[in-house]
């Protein structure tokens, strides 16, 4: 099969719907002939033109708005938040209006829009060009919240995405736009919130999320070779809606579970998947489950203090001697 | 407006004349049902500012949008809506517009156009403009209306969306309904320089119009709106008005911030109702007992649909998790 670019699937998937359904446009700053500073978009304007591809002002809360308003009356907006970082400037209209406008209209009014925007530290770019914020939104009822891990989910999970009546958002991790991986040239979708076993393993299971899919996949390869012990790797894919059954399936079966997400570690995804395989699975267990985030610091420019602050393979396979070996019982 | 013209108007005089008093009783009878503990929770009165309301919509067709507020029960009226299902709404009861999820703040009545009131101040300047994008990329010529108080002209987002509507040339409508008050402090207290001026900076015509004659109202928003039609968008109206209730109907020890022989002004001298009442009279278009017999008949109505509200049921428990997303039944379950 042949590869492609993270930033190629996801273009890739928005001109394909965009030729599909005249309703879908995209919205944001530079987006147009800049292509967005990553270049994810280039192309797309030649297309399209600039009346679907739209040019904004520096105004994240206002081009939010305007694209709720637009969802709500018919179109299919596909927002681009340059960088998750400014989701801030647009919480009041991703979180009170779209978030809660088909349920405040007993179900009357959709806001069928798609916010990209973007995830990931490492890239030295400091405290507000580098988090990771999905948490804030999975928070919010009425969000899908989806987090793609290779070109292949990007691709997949974005043609699904503009086609959900629902609000989506989006985050790529925007060190993995030049990621090649296997995508069909055929049209496929990914349906939201099923989660992939990425490897099937008997001794533990690591849960990853969106960049950390590759951090734990690397961990699994060096338990192999060093201890001999076999990792399950799944990625929910989507934590919302959130895919349970899959990830208990594995908790029962490997007694012992880590869970890698690269938002900041307190109140975060990682405490909620752990709460869930906790309550679900608990007698399943051998040991904790253990949370692995971002380190609950703003995000250092410096490389030396920077790579400190993300979960790490070596990191991983730590953590995972640690329960192998039932230190973890014992400390408790 | 000249006497001819105005004689040739009898439906449309009466029409809005009708949809002003049917404000004024729905409101009067929301201000009854929370004065008696009947309705939960609290509600902002639009009493005082219906030619606003009813000037702007009555120039609307149905497939016109409008966005509206917190002080929203004038807006969802004048667009169409129906008294029953609102008083529903407001009671909290399945009935309602919006199954009672939405409530006072939240009434959206998209059959008529209506894309919901907002409780954030100034919340729903982008969904409007987003609307009137949609219009203009479906290829349609319907306008959108976004009300919005003096107050909301503090919020950031205005500047923001007013600066694309107007790079866009897109088919909207900023009615700024000024009533001098921002919650409980005096807008002149918390304004710089004049509202209309902020639009004008943006190369957006903005007019200003005595928001308690219905008729300067409709005639401005129909030219207006017209012009929209036509490409030649966006507006800014500012219509100067004035609420009758404080804040929300708990306001009720208001001197601190607004004085009594203020409000009585007001509504001995400036009332929109009796303005355009007496001005029907004069003309020679209604009488006074015909007048009358309108605001009877309303009274009725609106009584009707309270006493139906008050008994109609409430959601039922399962409801509770239904409409978090479009394709989830319960969202909990």
């Amino acid at each position: 099969m042949r590869e492609i670019t993270l930033s190629q699937a996801v273009n890739e998937a928005l001109a394909e719907e965009m030729r599909r359904d005249s309703s879908v446009f995209i919205i944001g700053e530079d987006v147009a002939e800049a292509g967005t500073p990553f270049k994810v978009l280039s192309g797309l304007v030649e297309e399209f033109g600039t009346e679907r591809v739209i040019d904004t002002p520096i105004a994240e809360p206002g081009f939010m708005g305007i694209a709720v308003g637009a969802a709500m009356t018919g179109m299919r907006p596909v927002v681009d938040l340059m960088f998750g970082d400014f989701l801030y400037l647009v919480m009041d209209q991703l979180c009170n209006q779209a978030a809660k406008t088909h349920y405040m209209s007993g179900g009357k009014l959709n806001v069928p829009l798609v916010l990209r925007t973007n995830l990931g530290a490492t890239r030295r770019s400091a405290a507000q060009h580098s988090q990771s914020l999905h948490a804030l939104v999975a928070h919010i009822p009425g969000l899908k919240v989806a987090l793609p891990s290779s070109a292949y989910e990007a691709k997949g999970m974005l043609k699904s995405a503009i086609r959900d009546d629902n609000p989506v958002v989006i985050f790529e991790d925007k060190l993995m736009y030049q990621d090649k991986a296997a995508v069909p040239e055929e049209e496929f979708l990914i349906s939201l919130g099923k989660a992939k076993v990425l490897r099937e393993g008997t001794d533990i299971t690591l849960v990853g999320t969106s960049s950390m899919v590759q951090e734990c996949q690397k961990a699994a390869d060096i338990l192999a070779a060093e201890d001999s012990a076999y990792a399950e790797v799944i990625d929910p894919r989507t934590i919302v809606p959130f895919d349970d059954a899959t990830i208990l399936k594995s908790a029962k079966k490997t007694s012992r579970v880590i869970v890698v997400d690269e938002g900041h570690q307190s109140f975060g995804v990682t405490a909620e998947i752990a709460s869930r395989i906790n309550e679900q699975a608990f007698y399943h267990l051998d040991a904790p489950v253990l949370r692995m985030g971002a380190m609950d610091v703003p995000v250092p420019f410096s490389p030396a203090l920077e790579d400190l602050t993300v979960p790490t393979p070596d990191g991983i396979v730590r953590n995972a001697r640690r329960l192998l070996s039932g230190e973890m019982i014992h400390a408790a | 407006m000249g006497r001819a013209n105005l004689k040739s108007n009898v439906a449309d005089y009466l029409r809005m004349y009708r949809q002003m008093v049917r404000i004024r009783t729905f409101e009067d009878n929301a201000n009854q049902l929370y004065l008696s503990a009947k309705m939960p929770g609290l509600t902002h009165m639009y009493s005082g500012e219906e030619a606003v309301a009813v000037g702007i919509c009555d120039a609307l067709r149905v497939t016109d949008r409008i966005t509206s507020t917190h002080r929203g029960h004038g807006h969802c009226v004048a667009k169409g809506a129906a008294f029953r299902e609102m008083f529903c709404e407001l009671l909290g009861k399945e009935e309602g517009y919006c199954r009672g999820k939405g409530g006072s703040m939240h009434i959206a009545d998209q059959s008529n156009g209506n894309l919901g009131a907002n409780a954030i101040v100034g919340g729903s300047m982008g969904i409007a403009t987003g609307s009137a994008l949609s219009a203009r990329m479906q290829g349609k010529d319907d306008v959108t209306v976004c009300f919005f108080g003096d107050g909301a002209t503090a919020q950031g987002l205005m500047y923001e969306v007013m600066n694309m509507a107007a790079l866009w040339k897109l088919p909207v409508i900023y009615a700024c309904e000024n009533n001098g008050y921002s919650e409980y402090t005096k807008t002149s207290e918390i304004a710089a320089g004049e509202i209309q001026a902020r639009a004008e900076a943006f190369g957006i015509e903005a007019h200003q119009v005595d928001g308690q004659d219905v008729l300067a109202v409709n005639s401005l928003a129909q030219r207006l709106v017209d012009r929209c039609r036509t490409g030649e968008g966006p507006f800014f109206i500012e219509l100067m008005t004035y609420r009758y209730h404080g804040h929300h109907v708990g306001d009720i020890n208001r001197e601190y911030y607004r004085t009594k022989v203020e409000e009585r002004h007001w509504r001995e001298n400036r009332d929109p109702i009796r303005i355009f009442g007496e001005r029907l009279i004069d003309e020679g278009i209604a009488t006074e007992e015909e007048l009358g017999a309108i605001s009877e008949e309303i009274r009725k109505d609106a009584e009707a649909a309270v006493e139906y509200a008050l008994s109609a049921p409430y959601p039922a428990g399962p409801e509770v998790d239904m409409h978090v997303f479009t394709d989830v039944a319960h969202a909990t379950a």
